[in-house]
């Protein structure tokens, strides 16, 4: 079992969260972990890139190749592409389709779509708008990792318990909103998947 | 055993807590700044009160390590590359006094420049003070180094460095832990004047310090750091410095090398394993993540068509961090090329946040100099060196810390009027006083604005030495009070920014102007906390 993930966003979005559940989630499952993420100067309203590799053997670098990325988990669907190198050929594309819009030349929301949808295996979802549905707006995040959590080789149940530990300190209120944007998220990818193959049977 | 998640910069604060450290001292700085905050939050420390409190700057820090090492206990001073060049002179003679209690010196590099002005490559500080340095490839190298690196130090009665890159600094893997040492107990050195540079005792130190380089060369030769993989195909052999050992084996899994290999992770270096690798193959690429330091004295300098292959023959970039795909190119093995970046995706650069104080002094700023003209204005390094950037484009420099005050000095004495500095708060208390005086010293006219946010924020919001005394500091070092004024950044009080600022570089003498209101992150996070507190409290 070996998953290579690349997480993007914007500074402060919270793709930093989502790396350390899926570690806490790894770890519960005795999985050999890396994760390099990105401190400093670009965590204001810049670009931001966290390698996250997991495996049952040892991983030697810190770094993903180019071209070997299994997964590219985005909360910003602009963002989502600029890592686009590193994606393998059979790689899944999941990414938030809000905006984050803080330049003057954000491209065109259909002309960015189109070009997402260009990749054989992609999901978009509105992460935004799902969680304000299940009265979690602040975990679109969690919804986004919810959406990716097919295509990640760990049970879904340790997602959820590394929700737990990663969010205990802010109290069960918090938790169980993060849990409830976790599971919408992957109810839409389940959903989305089944149509899928439906159509293409 | 349950594996601690850490990041390479925590591992090493880790290990040196077990390893029985009594102190950590630094002046925070990406990447390294994570080692003095995991101490800081750390349970055992706090327990056995382990000095963990912010310097003043790198200089202030070394010397009080040094200090706490003087007095027999195991210290660890923390720094960024370029921090070490403001530590240099108590860092070199540090080697020269030697240690009493064991000293790790953790440098953190940035090769590829994430967030610095340079790429500098600390071990040449290491090899120039003559002392051994640990670069670790993985995070429990990291941990392992400095749990051991006390009693190798307290051995060779000489601090040691600590060497790592952003890559390491910043990535997270499970680490194993070791049982925790004690603590030394206080103790004074031998002989009362090993710390007393004086030149007739700094000479027989200095002999001392050299006689021990053979010492220092053995301890590398038997180092479990240091690991030959032999190899049949001798056509290439591999030198693989810290963290380039993990790149080296993700072009071989599970370390099955065709070629020989040399892991290295300790310094000086190991004579008789280079030497073997270098005689039995037929050419030796070495990879290194920072300055080509092994390859140049490998190579030599009049030997130009040396085997020695690496940065300096093009055989790898001359500058940037490594990667796998570099490794595997430099070794002609096939790399995966990706899909291209399509060509809609913008650039997203670093920007000041929404409502940050440093907008509005700006946005005055600008205002002020429509009437003074371009060019005048020299500024430092923090969150306001994003006011070089559109849609600001206020300042024209950004060097190192502190040179703001003492370049407008310059500036100003060469006929610039008015010669404008722009600095941080925690900057200023970092490297701007002494600059100001040289300034108060021949009252020089120069405006020196100190935009105090209340905090470190470019490294993410530390403690600021200068909270609560910036005025005090100022009247002190001798500027006129009448001219340290003091100002709320905010868009309301534009006006009244600009006149005040407009008045100040009308005067011919030394001015101080501090906008002051507090940074939104360290405000929305104390905001938070209190949230978090009270939901508590009602529970
Ligand atoms: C010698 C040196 N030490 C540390 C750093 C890292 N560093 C860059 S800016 C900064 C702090 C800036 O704080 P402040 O001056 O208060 O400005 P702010 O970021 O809060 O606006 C630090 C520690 C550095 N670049 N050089």
């Amino acid at each position: 079992m070996k998953s290579d993930i690349i997480l993007s966003g914007v500074g402060g979005q919270g793709i930093l969260s989502i790396a350390a559940v899926v570690g806490m989630a790894a770890l519960e499952n005795h999985l050999y972990l890396k994760q390099a993420e990105v401190h400093g100067m670009s965590q204001r309203g810049g670009a931001v890139q966290s390698h996250l590799r997991i495996s049952e053997r040892e991983i030697a670098s810190d770094l993903i190749p180019e071209g070997r990325a299994d997964i590219i988990i985005s909360v910003e669907p602009m963002e989502s592409l600029r890592y686009l190198p590193w994606l393998s050929e059979n790689g899944w594309l999941v990414t938030n389709t809000t905006p984050f819009v803080n330049i003057t030349d954000y491209p065109d929301m259909n002309e960015l779509i189109a070009e997402i949808e260009k990749l054989p295996h992609n999901i978009t979802i509105n992460a935004d708008e799902i969680a304000r549905q299940v009265k979690s707006p602040r975990s679109s995040n969690m919804v986004v990792l919810g959406a990716a959590s097919p295509f990640i080789d760990i049970p879904y149940q340790s997602l959820e318990n590394g929700i737990k530990k990663i969010f205990e300190r802010k109290g069960e209120k918090i938790v169980q909103l993060n849990i409830d944007a976790l599971k919408a998220g992957r109810e839409f990818s389940e959903e989305k998947k089944t149509l899928t193959t439906k159509g293409s049977k | 055993m349950e594996k601690l998640l850490l990041l390479g910069a925590e591992a090493i604060a880790q290990g040196a807590i077990d390893g029985g450290m009594s102190g950590v001292y630094a002046y925070p700085g990406t990447p390294s700044t994570e080692i003095t905050e995991y101490v800081q939050h750390n349970k055992t420390a706090t327990e056995r009160k382990l000095h963990s409190q912010w310097s003043a700057n790198e200089k202030t820090a070394m010397e009080a390590g040094l200090g706490m090492s003087y007095a027999g206990k195991r210290t660890m001073v923390c720094m960024k590359h370029v921090g070490l060049n403001v530590a240099a002179d108590a860092f070199i003679n540090s080697a020269i006094t030697g240690v009493n209690g064991g000293l790790i010196v953790a440098v953190a590099d940035d090769p590829s420049m994430h967030s610095s002005q340079n790429e500098q490559d600390s071990r040449f500080f290491g090899k120039f003070a003559m002392i051994p340095i640990f670069e670790p490839a993985s995070q429990q190298e990291a941990y392992d180094m400095a749990y051991e690196g006390f009693e190798l130090s307290e051995k060779l009665k000489i601090p040691i460095m600590m060497r790592i890159t952003t890559r390491l600094a910043h990535s997270r893997a499970g680490i194993e832990t070791r049982p925790l040492k004690q603590e030394k107990k206080l103790s004074y050195p031998e002989d009362p004047i090993q710390f007393v540079l004086l030149p007739s005792n700094a000479r027989k130190r200095y002999k001392g310090l050299l006689g021990l380089q053979s010492l220092m060369e053995q301890e590398a030769e038997r180092s479990a750091f240091n690991t030959y993989y032999p190899a049949r195909n001798k056509s290439i052999g591999i030198i693989a410095c810290g963290i380039a050992f993990n790149y080296l084996m993700e072009n071989y899994p599970d370390r099955k090398f065709p070629h020989p290999v040399l892991q290295l992770g300790q310094y000086p270096l190991p004579f008789v394993k280079v030497e073997k690798l270098v005689n039995e193959c037929e050419q030796v690429l070495v990879l290194e993540d920072g300055y080509p330091l092994v390859e140049e004295m490998l190579k030599g300098y009049l030997d130009k068509n040396s085997k020695i292959k690496g940065r300096l023959d093009g055989t790898i970039p001359r500058d940037g961090e490594l990667n796998p795909d570099i490794v595997a190119r430099s070794l002609g093995l096939e790399v995966k090329i990706g899909k291209p970046v399509p060509s809609i995706v913008a650039n997203r650069p670093p920007e000041l946040c929404a409502g940050c104080s440093h907008r509005d002094i700006y946005n005055a700023l600008n205002e002020t100099m429509k009437e003074f003209g371009k060019q005048k204005v020299f500024s430092d390094i923090g969150c306001y060196t994003l006011g070089a950037l559109p849609p600001w484009n206020s300042i024209n420099s950004c060097v190192d810390m502190g040179a703001s005050i003492t370049m407008a000095k310059g500036a100003a004495d060469a006929g610039v009027h008015p010669a404008i500095a722009v600095i941080g708060d925690s900057t200023f208390t970092h490297s701007g006083m002494t600059a100001l005086l040289d300034c108060v010293y021949e009252n020089t006219p120069v405006t020196v604005i100190i935009s105090d946010n209340g905090t470190t924020g470019m490294t993410g919001g530390q403690a600021s030495h200068a909270t609560g005394r910036l005025e005090e500091i100022c009247i002190g070092l001798g500027v006129k009070p009448e001219h340290v004024r003091t100002l709320t950044p905010l868009p309301k009080y534009h006006d009244e920014m600009v006149s005040v600022l407009r008045e100040e570089m009308l005067y011919e003498g030394v001015s101080v102007v501090i906008p002051r209101r507090e940074c939104i992150q360290t405000l929305s996070r104390s905001k938070k906390e209190v949230k978090v507190k009270m939901e508590e409290a009602v529970k």
